[in-house]
């Protein structure tokens, strides 16, 4: 069974949504998102400063099984990208909630947030 | 349901990732197929190939039947238990499937591909009529397990000792019986090792006591990494029936002596060979990131400023090259570079003769 987070917030698309003290949020792609893709060998980031609309294909990780595109959960502006991720991809199976985040937001509206599934949510996608 | 080897409770047993492979319920992976690859590489891995079709040729006729099936001559074989690969190819000279011979007491056994099983038993049946004394028969009684890598022969013989007088002097590319196992020092990934025929029965017992030993489960995920290193062809990716042995690197098992030896699909071929093959299996090195895959459009410089296509067969990410490698078929004038078309991207790729790897090394300069 994947690992879910309860202090988390997720969508659809697998990413999880870590909101920060000072506002910005940190985004990355679930336990049962790295399981569905396998090992994966190379994560394309975006550039800093990049603004983006949610839904916004913005990211990409490729596994030996397939490529995925990685999409902002909301709208906003890239403010940091984790660059240990190109060198070392296999961190987003070893551990996609901490080590292996994929870049950090300024959030345009902080109400977006409300909108995004919490733990139980995501996790009952996951099972159906 | 899917159908289940002798092996699935095992799997299970290893945390293996299932999915359906041609209507069986196989192991993708157990955890990390790159490490998986990796054990295979620097140790000893084992896969289970029970999946695979396995069907004894026998009577007088045998060596006959088969010289009009095969591309390749069985007639070559000479010592016992000694194996070739070869192409069986239609009237159209397209493969219908690539498999293994061995030469046995009273006929030949053969190896073919899971997912063409039905298609090829039918051909060969087929095939039967004309000759009187040959009686073909399949045994999906017995289980079948790989284990290779540069220990695998040492690890087989301390999880079985018994094993040593079946493996001890056995050439590469021959097979030799204990009881009702079949020991064939052959393999589908570039290293040293044994594919092994148990009867059904005894086949978890046999993967208990290899596990014991130290040798790695691998998945098929591992087993597509480590053959397409190796440049062994994959049926239904690289060839087909539309595709001709010379289309598909395969030229070398194709036995043209004796000249009068009417194999099916030889007139085809000398036509095609006389006329030009007008495309080639290469192998593909990329530069830069990203994965190569299957049906990616590859595009290539022939001279004059004309440009060619191809397709890739193959694509996968190498773990002992650190890098995507790719099959491809490609104009037969196409020179040391090309472009694949990855996601709408141009990106360059090196053209080399097959294979990549060797005894675990890079082969290309």
């Amino acid at each position: 069974m994947a690992n879910v987070p309860a202090d988390l917030k997720y969508v659809a698309s697998h990413e999880w949504i870590r909101t920060e003290a000072d506002g910005t949020v940190t985004i990355g792609i679930t336990d049962f998102a790295q399981e569905q893709l396998g090992d994966v060998v190379f994560v394309d980031l975006p550039e800093v400063d990049t603004e983006l609309d949610a839904d916004a294909d913005c990211a990409v990780v490729e596994s030996v099984k397939a490529a995925s595109d990685i999409y902002a959960p909301i709208a906003g502006k890239i403010i940091a990208i984790n660059e240990e991720l190109i060198d070392a991809p296999e961190k987003v199976n070893e551990d996609p909630y901490g080590e292996a985040w994929f870049f950090k937001m300024e959030v345009a509206d902080a109400a977006a947030l409300d909108a995004l599934l919490d733990a139980d949510g995501y996790a009952a996608l996951c099972e159906s | 349901m899917a159908k289940r080897t002798a092996l699935y409770a095992k799997h299970l047993e290893a945390n293996a990732k299932m999915v359906d492979f041609a209507g069986w319920d196989m192991p993708i992976h157990y955890g990390s197929q790159i490490q998986e690859h990796n054990a295979v590489r620097e140790q000893a891995g084992m896969f289970d190939v029970s999946h695979m079709t396995i069907v004894d040729v026998n009577g007088s006729d045998a060596t006959d039947y088969l010289q009009k099936l095969l591309a390749n001559d069985v007639a070559r074989l000479q010592e016992k238990g000694k194996a070739l690969y070869s192409a069986m190819l239609n009237q159209d000279g397209g493969v219908i499937d690539d498999l293994i011979v061995y030469k046995a007491d009273n006929g030949y056994r053969l190896v073919v591909n899971s997912a063409t099983r039905a298609k090829d038993l039918e051909w060969m049946e087929r095939h039967l009529r004309g000759f009187d004394n040959l009686t073909l028969t399949e045994h999906p009684e017995l289980a079948m397990i790989a284990v290779q890598g540069p220990k695998a022969m040492g690890l087989v013989k301390l999880a079985r000792p018994e094993s040593a007088t079946a493996i001890d002097g056995l050439k590469v590319f021959q097979g030799r019986s204990q009881s009702n196992w079949f020991f064939a020092r052959t393999g589908y990934t570039g290293e040293d090792g044994l594919e092994i025929m148990v009867p059904e029965a005894e086949a978890a017992d046999f993967w208990q006591d290899l596990l014991s030993a130290g040798v790695q489960p691998c998945g098929l995920g591992a087993r597509d990494t480590l053959r397409l290193e190796a440049g062994m062809n994959l049926y239904g990716n690289d060839m087909d029936e539309t595709i001709s042995p010379l289309q598909a690197a395969m030229g070398w098992t194709v036995a043209w002596e004796p000249a009068d030896r009417a194999f099916i699909g030889r007139d085809a071929l000398e036509a095609e060979k006389a006329a030009g093959v007008a495309t080639k299996l290469v192998g593909l090195v990329l530069e830069g990131r990203g994965i190569m895959r299957s049906h990616q459009k590859v595009l290539v410089d022939l001279g004059n400023g004309e440009q060619g296509e191809g397709e890739v067969t193959s694509g996968t990410f190498s773990p002992t090259l650190q890098n995507s490698i790719a099959m491809a078929r490609v104009p037969k004038a196409t020179g040391d570079t090309c472009h694949v078309d990855i996601r709408g991207k141009q990106v360059p790729a090196r053209v080399i003769k097959l294979p990549f790897v060797r005894n675990g090394k890079k082969v290309y300069e």
